[in-house]
């Protein structure tokens, strides 16, 4: 979380100096240049937080008792994507959430009346995927595949630039929810998992462990 | 300041403890000697929770624990576990403290958001003469640093009363005015609260029923933080009070010199522990030659000790902690004294004597978590819950400044568990709190609100 916040203070700082360099009547045309600034620093951040994560985890590894971290990487690339995605839902829609509270009526100047409902959607959606980005991401960086990284980041930019065309909620809804659930898909199956393992775990089958032989001193160890 | 909690006991044992530690690490086994085995472990588990709080002075236990191993040619193994448990219980003492630190805080902007009254501006106290209602913006500054400068001078003047009142031993004293402060926080305070919370949502209450109300959470409060209690009850009367001090401080804080105290109390937190002769190292190395906790001041600890047969005082490396809250703490007459109160409650924690290692009563013992001053809780909550007060951005300077304050906090345990003694917790924090606050509210809330106005997501 606070990695994203360095990134969105970037991505300010950027927007604040192009704003004041362009003039007020050039806010506008330079939106979408901010937007796709702000999404490369976000991903330019969990690439830094990779790094930071990666060394931690070599750093318990060689501290702990058997050579292996008490978090893999992948619980820890999941543990960043959905704080990237918590941190990046609250700043999108605390102030909304605050304001939908207050008195007022939505969409009174002729824009849409749905304000709320979508955005509250579109926050979901963008929970979701940052949480699914950050497994792609930190598996691609792991495994040295460069298209991983390019595909997250080009989706990630598909995604800001689709909000561009919100108020039209068809186009901006359905695709991004489309692209979510691709995400996920790919996330889930980056992570290990397969059609296989979710029937095992649906059908709740008790796998025989390892049995753990335990000795006695007193004790005839048990004929196997 | 926070420090870990560490048992200095263990010295006393080192064949069991290195046996302990070795056992530790096989696998459960169970045979005959099972109990004695099962025994040990525990004896381990309750040992390495113990060493997972580095100790607080250099002179104190961590090297009193490596000697005390009689084994020298396990040191250097055992120190290398020493490092590995602590960075494993480090991480779980970093969770203890940011659940308290971030209920106080949720607390406080909470209240700050709903009851209007701790935002409007009625008077200011008397640490703070100058009135910030000039017209030109460098009187303004001018008279917000001299806020501070009298405010911080308050500080260090009480802080080095209480160092001398502990150097010669007036005990009674010092527990008096703590008493006398809790009582204040707890009955007027809590009082000005109700009534103002009751009158937001305007709710009516009788005056008996307000009494009773008052004189229950009171008393309690008073015995479980100035005698003994259930530990999370002392846990949740301490951040209940440390939410109250600092709704306190944000109401009556001009604005410029709420920023410029807060930055100059993290500086003067970070000379005052770290620096030589500064007021609370001194008293810290007081403490610690006397062999005696410091008194309980106000200090929020994650874990509590089992008082069982307890014969000598518990290490004083607890005092430090509550040493850099105290002093800090006494520079604000009585509304600080509260945290005095605090203290109370590690005293009756503080007798944590030898436990003989053949003992069961070391298992119970529960595990030894980290300190945070209560000083260190009052000032990250005034800082989140001004900057939900007096920020245009609303929420995302709050959230900002809440994320800043508990990576500060997560940084600062690292350095404390690198370093081994006590530190101050409010600079690095506070830093970071500060930077977001002004950075948030100027350049990512225009940001943030074109973006929100277009429906644009990033």
């Amino acid at each position: 979380a606070f990695f994203w916040l360095l990134s969105l203070l970037a991505a300010s700082l950027l927007w604040f100096l192009w704003v004041q360099l362009g003039g007020p009547e050039e806010e506008a045309p330079l939106l979408p240049l901010g937007a796709a600034a702000a999404v490369l620093l976000q991903e330019l951040c969990r690439f830094a937080c990779f790094k930071l994560l990666k060394k931690a985890d070599e750093g318990l590894a060689t501290l702990s008792e058997d050579g292996q971290s008490p978090i893999s990487l992948r619980q820890a690339a999941y543990v960043s994507g959905l704080s990237f995605g918590i941190i990046s839902g609250l700043f999108s829609i605390t102030n909304t959430l605050a304001d939908s509270a207050g008195p007022g009526t939505v969409g009174i100047h002729g824009d849409s009346p749905y304000y709320f409902i979508t955005s509250a959607f579109l926050t979901m959606a963008l929970v979701l995927l940052h949480t699914f980005w950050g497994i792609i991401f930190f598996d691609a960086c792991e495994r040295r595949r460069a298209w991983g990284l390019g595909l997250v980041v080009g989706s990630h930019l598909l995604t800001s630039g689709l909000t561009f065309l919100n108020p039209w909620y068809e186009a901006t809804l359905g695709p991004i929810f489309i692209l979510t659930l691709c995400t996920g898909l790919w996330a889930f199956c980056t992570a290990g998992g397969s059609f296989h393992n979710v029937l095992k775990c649906l059908s709740c089958k008790q796998e025989p462990e390892g049995q753990v032989m335990l000795y006695s001193a007193l004790q005839v160890p048990p004929e196997e | 300041m926070i420090t870990f909690m560490n048992n200095s006991d263990s010295e006393e044992e080192p064949c069991n403890e290195r046996t302990s530690l070795m056992s530790a690490e096989s696998p459960p086994v169970p045979s005959y000697q099972d109990g004695l085995q099962a025994s040990e472990a525990g004896e381990a588990q309750a040992h390495r929770k113990r060493r997972a709080g580095s100790s607080r002075g250099p002179n104190n236990v961590t090297g009193g624990e490596t000697s005390g191993l009689g084994v020298p040619v396990r040191e250097s193994a055992l120190e290398n576990e020493e490092e590995e448990l602590t960075l494993k219980y480090g991480a779980k003492h970093v969770i203890m403290l940011f659940v308290p630190v971030t209920l106080c805080m949720i607390v406080v902007v909470a209240t700050i958001k709903s009851v209007r009254f701790y935002t409007e501006k009625n008077g200011q106290l008397i640490y703070t003469p100058f009135s910030e209602d000039t017209p030109s913006v460098g009187q303004r500054l001018l008279n917000s640093v001299l806020n501070t400068i009298v405010m911080i001078s308050v500080i260090i003047v009480m802080t080095v009363f209480l160092v001398l009142l502990y150097k010669y031993r007036c005990y009674k004293f010092i527990h008096g005015w703590l008493i006398l402060s809790s009582l204040m926080l707890l009955f007027l305070f809590t009082y000005i609260y109700l009534g103002e919370v009751l009158k937001t949502y305007n709710v009516a209450m009788d005056y008996p029923t307000l009494f009773i109300v008052i004189w229950n959470f009171g008393a309690v409060g008073m015995i479980c933080i100035h005698w003994k209690g259930p530990l999370q009850l002392q846990q949740a009367y301490l951040i209940m009070i440390s939410a109250l001090m600092a709704l306190v401080f944000i109401k009556y804080l001009p604005e410029w010199s709420a920023w410029v105290i807060l930055g100059a109390i993290s500086i003067y937190d970070l000379m005052a522990v770290l620096c030589p002769k500064g007021p609370l190292r001194m008293l810290v190395e007081t403490a610690q030659e006397r062999n005696e906790p410091i008194f309980p001041a106000l200090i929020y600890s994650s874990a509590m000790m089992w008082t069982v047969g307890m014969a000598k005082p518990d290490t004083a490396a607890r005092g430090p902690s509550q040493q850099t809250w105290d002093a800090a703490e006494d520079g604000r007459q009585h509304l600080r004294s509260p945290s005095h109160a605090e203290s109370q409650m590690s005293e009756t924690r503080s007798p944590a004597p030898t436990r003989p290692i053949t003992s069961l009563e070391e298992l119970e013992e529960e595990e030894r978590g980290v300190k945070l001053g209560l000083g260190d809780f009052i000032f990250y909550s005034v800082l989140v819950g001004k900057a939900a007060a007096t920020a245009s951005g609303d929420w995302n300077t709050t959230l900002a400044c809440f994320v800043a304050i508990l990576i500060g906090l997560c940084l600062t345990l690292l350095l404390l568990a690198v370093f081994k003694k006590a530190l101050p917790a409010l600079p690095i924090s506070i830093t970071f709190g500060l930077i977001f606050y002004f950075s948030t509210d100027n350049l990512v809330r225009p940001f943030m609100d074109t973006l929100a106005s277009h429906q644009l997501y990033i």
